[in-house]
């Protein structure tokens, strides 16, 4: 899994059809100083995550896995709204 | 699997279903001569590790099969604490 800041949402009217009902977000990595950093990915959201918050995305084929997506063509999910992240920074 | 250390951890209460109960640890993969590789990944924990460890983790589908037959939801999971490891030009303790 990996650290993302949700930076905005995803709207489409034509997409595959196990993907109707999911909404999709779109959310930036962050790096160990809880920096946005790198590319940008589209996740389907399975925890009701908004824009502004830290979340954790799971990616590739575990991301079925999560709640609903079982045959769901997905490679990137949210599944959890971080509270607090810890870092040791020495 | 690759070698990392355990830099942190995460709080969330909001979480998959499949997660709750389990421990989510910081680790930020390294290469053998310990510089860092990347960003850092968020991984759950089968082995019992703690902040400032050396450890190796699966990634993919995989990192849920220590769970079986519980459907984990993860694509990392911690599992070896490393002792030590070696490599030709450094062994490390």
């Amino acid at each position: 899994m990996i650290l993302a800041k949700v930076v905005g949402t995803v709207v489409a009217t034509r997409k595959d059809e196990r993907l109707v009902g999911n909404k999709l977000l779109l959310v930036q990595p962050l790096n160990a100083k809880e920096e946005p950093q790198g590319g940008h990915l589209v996740a389907v959201d399975t925890v009701d995550a908004g824009v502004g918050e830290t979340v954790l995305i799971v990616s590739g084929s575990s991301a079925r896995m999560a709640a609903d997506l079982k045959e769901s063509p997905v490679d990137a999910a949210i599944v959890g709204i971080v509270d607090t992240v810890e870092i040791d920074s020495d | 699997m690759q070698l990392a250390r355990v830099i942190g951890s995460v709080i969330s209460t909001h979480k998959d279903q499949s997660l709750i109960g389990h421990k989510l640890l910081v680790l930020q993969p390294v290469s053998p001569l310990r510089t860092e590789i990347g960003r850092p990944v968020v991984a759950v924990d089968s082995v019992g590790a703690g902040v400032g460890e050396e450890v190796f983790f699966v990634q993919g589908r995989e990192a849920s099969f220590p769970f079986l037959p519980d459907q984990v939801t993860t694509d990392a999971n911690v599992v070896g604490i490393v002792d030590q490891w070696s490599h030709q030009s450094n062994t490390q303790e």
